[in-house]
């Protein structure tokens, strides 16, 4: 079922359709170019086929600096603009506590724990679970 | 010392420290072995204690011709630190304070002292004087060495302690399908919230869960340091796709918080039970209670 | 006090490519002073976050990573040098959210929380040093064997 959307280009990440959902694999230690490069390429593969959700799987992330924290939450909020939603899967605990550390939560990205979560999230039609705080949906 | 005598002049005091040493090395570890020290370490029988005896002149006299009698890592006393901490530990164990195991050290002076005393009765004074300062500080030294050894083993034991707390103190407890918990007893520190933060998290990982509590009921206090701990550990749980409930907060603790002026955005519930009521039903599962008969 | 066991390397920091590099040579010198998991990835995001100032801010410029022991404890200190513009307010540099660049406003301040010792200096006009240290966690931690 899935029609691909791969370009397997150096120094770009490649983005797969998945139905009604892309799907992004980030792996290893990425230059802020390629992150940068992706999140164009986002931009224009959503409006381009209209799907409704991005999924970001970041496991095999190592580090998660306040360069690509902030692509990551810039990818949700253009995405959103865009009518769809993005989900990022299966951030390691150990970048995870980095992160809160450095004080940067995202509060604007919706998370899950693996890319199945995040598909079974990114499909259901009633808005996928959020923290009942006071969190705002968009950062 | 005749054939000092002999040439007129005499060794130098160190130097007649260990040829005395060397001389009188079965009378000092007798003597030695009735010590307290000695005798209750070393039961099997009184020649173990003897021979264990031995091997500490020895070393003393290793470091008296070394001329380093007032250097605790003297190369001559390398032999015999480990035998120094197997005694210490074994009086510690018996019940003794550390004071108690320093002052057992130094009561081994005497008896050498005195033998010395008696082995220069002809010498001249000032001579006996100055080779029974070089054996005091001898003694001294291997008092010291005796001392840092123990504490070395102490600190060695207290670290492993200490980890072993904190592994006992932070289980962490899979509830239900994609729920884990850890129940807190305890003041939290800082290393141990760290430690709390990433088992706790791991297990997140390991277990699938969508929902991770942090039970606080045995938590006493809690300062602003630990409450800024608790709040990274939500901010990354929910950065891996989790939630964290906090339940168990005594009002004490709910007064702190406020008075700290800390925002603790986050989940609670009042026990661990309605946090994991709280989770089942976010899960779609939801508790029925046949006995109460009507649906 | 302690002493430093040698400088390990000095790596240039002059494009996007150079700071893969850094975190790369950070992530293999912390692991081999067997640094947790949790503690060499602090480390590199610090080192990732100072190595950017250095690039973005100050032009370009180096780092020196220095091979620390004391009684017994490893240790880590990393320094980014640029001979940029330098930083006139200091405090402000270091309060949260501030930002001159195009990040979150965490580069300093965040790097600050991510490390045991933090100091720098910087003159306006000659450049900036930033040097940060970490010691290896004693008693070593237990299930951050990944």
């Amino acid at each position: 079922m899935s029609d691909a959307y791969s370009r397997p280009v150096p120094g770009h990440v490649p983005v797969l359709r998945l139905g009604d959902v892309l799907l992004v694999t980030l792996q290893g230690d990425l230059h802020d170019s390629t992150a940068q490069q992706l999140q164009q390429d986002l931009a224009e593969t959503i409006s381009r086929t209209g799907v409704h959700g991005v999924l970001i799987d970041i496991s095999g992330v190592e580090i998660v600096d306040s360069f690509l924290g902030r692509v990551l939450a810039e990818i949700a909020a253009q995405a959103k603009l865009l009518a769809a939603r993005t989900v990022v899967a299966g951030m390691r605990p150990a970048v995870a506590i980095t992160l809160a550390e450095l004080g940067l939560t995202l509060p604007g990205l919706t998370t899950a724990l693996s890319t199945e979560a995040g598909m079974e999230l990114l499909s259901q039609q009633t808005p996928a679970y959020r923290p009942r705080g006071p969190r705002q949906e968009s950062p | 010392m005749p054939e000092h005598e002999a040439d007129g002049q005499l060794a130098t005091p160190t130097h007649e420290v260990r040829d005395f040493l060397h001389r009188r090395r079965e009378q000092i570890a007798q003597r030695w072995a009735d010590e307290p020290l000695f005798r209750t370490v070393f039961t099997v029988s009184r020649d173990e204690a003897v021979e264990a005896s031995k091997v500490v002149v020895d070393a003393l006299a290793q470091v008296a011709d070394s001329e380093q009698v007032e250097d605790p890592d003297a190369a001559g006393f390398s032999g015999v630190r480990e035998q120094l901490a197997r005694m210490g530990a074994a009086r510690s164990r018996a019940g003794l304070s550390n004071t108690q195991v320093a002052s057992e050290l130094a009561a081994l002076r005497p008896p050498v002292e005195n033998l010395l005393a008696s082995d220069l009765e002809d010498a001249p004074p000032e001579h006996l004087r100055a080779c029974s300062t070089a054996l005091t500080v001898l003694m001294g030294t291997l008092r010291l060495v005796a001392m840092q050894t123990a504490l070395s083993e102490w600190q060695a034991l207290s670290d492993r302690q200490r980890l072993q707390l904190m592994e006992v103190a932070t289980p962490v407890i899979r509830l239900w399908d994609g729920v884990v918990a850890v129940p807190l007893i305890g003041t939290l520190d800082s290393a141990r919230s760290q430690v709390v933060m990433e088992t706790l998290l791991n297990a997140v990982v390991d277990q699938h869960a969508r929902f991770a509590i942090l039970d606080i009921t045995g938590v006493p206090t809690v300062d602003s340091l630990v409450a800024q701990h608790l709040m990274k550990t939500v901010a990354a749980a929910r950065l891996m796709g989790a939630q964290c409930i906090v339940s168990g907060i005594r009002p004490a603790i709910a007064q702190t918080i406020v008075h700290l002026g800390l925002d603790l955005d986050v989940i609670t519930r009042a026990s661990l039970a309605d946090a994991l009521g709280y989770a089942l039903h976010e899960l779609g599962t939801d508790i029925v209670n046949p006995g109460a008969g009507q649906r | 006090m302690h002493t430093a066991a040698g400088v390990e390397a000095c790596l240039p920091i002059r494009s996007d490519m150079d700071l893969v590099w850094v975190r790369q040579h950070v992530r293999q010198a912390a692991a081999r002073l067997g640094f947790g998991l949790v503690e060499q990835t602090k480390l590199v995001t610090a080192a990732s976050e100072l190595a950017r100032n250095t690039l973005v801010h100050g032009g370009g410029g180096q780092m020196e990573a220095t091979h620390l022991s004391s009684g017994g404890a490893q240790g880590l200190r990393l320094a980014f040098t640029d001979e940029g513009p330098g930083i006139a307010d200091l405090d402000q540099a270091l309060s949260d959210g501030y930002t001159s660049g195009d990040g979150l406003g965490m580069g300093l301040s965040g790097a600050r929380r991510l490390v045991h010792d933090f100091d720098i200096e910087s003159t306006p006009g000659d450049g900036t040093t930033v040097r940060v240290t970490c010691w290896v966690a004693q008693p070593p931690r237990p299930r951050e064997e990944a």
